[in-house]
């Protein structure tokens, strides 16, 4: 049996497709975007060494980025201290036990698998001026006629594309936390329970200690997700207006295929992906304590 | 004792008040694209439909050219969840049981492909395929789909085969079964609620997708349903109606098979991320 499993033969055929795919149109891709972001380019004419000059220009002369990455922070911090808790709060109540948990489940977990392109169409119409359900029900309750147009004064575009990104995943987080629950032995709650722990102290001292790898997975895939975001908000104000609601990837998106620099577009590319590795180094760095200390248990 | 019932309804009530604020948009949608403008504009906002204007359905269809994005949508999540899912099945068998050195290393490069913003590859992938010529058609999209998708499926399909047994497979050898057969009548099946899994995951990947697909197609024989719902909406601003009735066919094939598989779907992110 070993030799069969040794044999290079066959182990070519297994791996090999996947991971010539996978290297071909992914990791070769990256690769070339990162080399490109040295340069400048324009996709026809000759590439010219630049340095590190592209990186430097995103933050001193470029007018939007720096605005742009401000407004993905903020998209992070509200995945973080908005969608993440809700998450949470919502996996323990649920996992200990409610009537219809299996119907609140389903519930929640029904937004994230609807596209972005629907969930941004329709959130422009909730947002709609006229039209919108959130005026309509402002006009109602207040008694006068509402019209504010979110979506295209710069002060609340932004703010209304982060509302139904936070809402979007929150079911995605809760599904993720309430398995990490479910597969905590029952036998730590026995005993909490012959101890007469309570339930804030049996969820404060077992449950989230030992949820610890699980809620790092979440914070990781919240702050990478916030920093590529996109879609929603490709869709709802395409960065506007006046460039208010930019983020990196949607000015990214602009300088690559409206403006044609290849060069400074693969620049702002690569710097989203730096950002991620980064915060997922630093992330596991920080949970690698507390992990250390929920084992102890 | 009171408290305790007070405090449980108080449960209840913020429980639903969240699953209605889920659920409520999809609602909303749901009826007005069975609606008319007038209702939807003022006689009738939030209420069902007073009259039940499927018309717009088949407007979308085939005036708004709906039905063409959705088989070209049908056609690339098909194929890409029925490649991804035999490659890698047989790459994830690989990883998790044939004996090579760089194995690790192979399994470290997907690992780092879950990291990778898609955007990031972009450009280079647009230059790529129009080189080959493919840019524009099916290939052109599928191929990407397809990289892309491998990643996540080679994670979840090598845990799982890690927590098999060895037993069943060493008998299969001893009895002289061949790789591929022992491959195919044993393992696969074994695997297969976790290659369930790891296609609902492509699928949604790909028929949600909207970056790759808005880039590397121009025209709309070779379009999305998400692209093609854009200019679409962008076409019939002012008819929400016929906007609605696009959107919930661009919704239905993912909310049933949500339905139909929740119990999967939710295992499998289990699955999936915990163990990730």
């Amino acid at each position: 049996m070993d030799k069969m499993l040794g044999k290079k033969s066959y182990i070519a055929v297994f791996v090999l497709p996947a991971l010539l795919i996978f290297v071909s149109f992914v990791m070769i891709p990256l690769l070339i975007s990162g080399t490109y972001s040295l340069f400048e380019y324009d996709g026809i004419g000759k590439m010219r060494f630049l340095g590190l000059q592209n990186y430097i220009d995103m933050f001193t002369t470029d007018r939007y980025f720096p605005k742009a990455v401000v407004n993905s922070i903020v998209l992070v911090v509200a995945s973080l201290f908005i969608q993440l808790p809700v998450s949470l709060v919502l996996a323990l109540v649920l996992a200990h036990g409610v009537k219809g948990e299996k119907f609140f489940r389903t519930v929640y977990f029904v937004p994230v698998v609807i596209s972005s392109m629907v969930i941004g169409q329709l959130w422009m119409k909730i947002f709609h001026s006229e039209y919108g359900l959130l005026n309509i029900l402002i006009s109602a309750i207040t008694g006068s006629t509402f019209d504010y147009s979110w979506l295209s004064n710069s002060k609340t575009a932004f703010l209304s594309t982060v509302i139904p990104a936070v809402w979007q995943y929150i079911g995605y987080h809760m599904l993720i936390f309430y398995a990490g629950i479910k597969s905590i032995s029952t036998e730590y709650y026995e005993a909490a329970q012959i101890d007469g722990a309570t339930k804030w102290q049996t969820n404060m001292k077992i449950t989230l200690p030992l949820l610890t790898p699980v809620i790092k997975t979440c914070v990781i895939f919240s702050i990478t997700g916030s920093l590529r975001a996109f879609d929603l908000i490709y869709v709802m104000t395409g960065g506007g207006p006046n460039h208010a609601s930019e983020v990196p990837a949607t000015l990214m998106y602009n300088n690559l295929f409206r403006r044609g620099l290849y060069g400074y577009g693969s620049a702002q590319a690569f710097f989203i992906v730096i950002e991620c590795l980064l915060f997922t180094f630093i992330i596991s760095r920080i949970f690698r304590k507390s992990e250390e200390n929920a084992s102890a248990i | 004792m009171n408290s305790k019932k007070t405090a449980k309804s108080f449960k209840m009530i913020i429980l639903s008040f969240i699953a209605a604020t889920q659920i409520f948009p999809l609602y909303w949608l749901i009826t007005f694209s069975l609606k008319s403008n007038a209702e939807i504009f003022g006689e009738n906002v939030i209420g069902l439909p007073k009259a039940w204007r499927f018309v717009n359905y088949s407007t979308a269809l085939t005036d708004g050219g709906i039905l063409r994005y959705f088989l070209n949508s049908v056609f690339y999540s098909a194929a890409t969840v029925a490649v991804v899912a035999i490659i890698t099945a047989m790459a994830a068998y690989a990883i998790a049981r044939m004996k090579w050195k760089l194995k690790a290393a192979a399994f470290g490069i997907f690992s780092i492909g879950i990291m990778i913003p898609s955007q990031a590859a972009l450009l280079p992938l647009f230059q790529t395929m129009d080189k080959l010529g493919l840019k524009g058609g099916y290939l052109g999209l599928l191929i990407p789909y397809i990289a892309f998708g491998i990643p996540m499926s080679v994670m979840i399909l090598t845990g799982f085969y890690k927590g098999i047994p060895k037993e069943m497979e060493e008998a299969a050898y001893m009895d002289g079964c061949g790789i591929f057969r022992c491959f195919l009548a044993i393992m696969l099946p074994m695997v297969k609620p976790a290659v369930a899994t790891a296609s609902i995951f492509t699928f949604l990947g790909t028929w949600n997708e909207l970056m790759f697909a808005n880039t590397l197609v121009d025209s709309a024989d070779y379009r999305t349903l998400p692209v093609g719902i854009m200019s679409f909406a962008g076409q019939y601003s002012t008819d929400w109606g016929l906007i609605g009735a696009g959107m919930v066919i661009a919704t239905l094939p993912t909310i049933l098979i949500y339905f139909l598989l929740s119990n999967q779907v939710q295992e499998s992110l289990v699955a999936g991320a915990v163990k990730g």
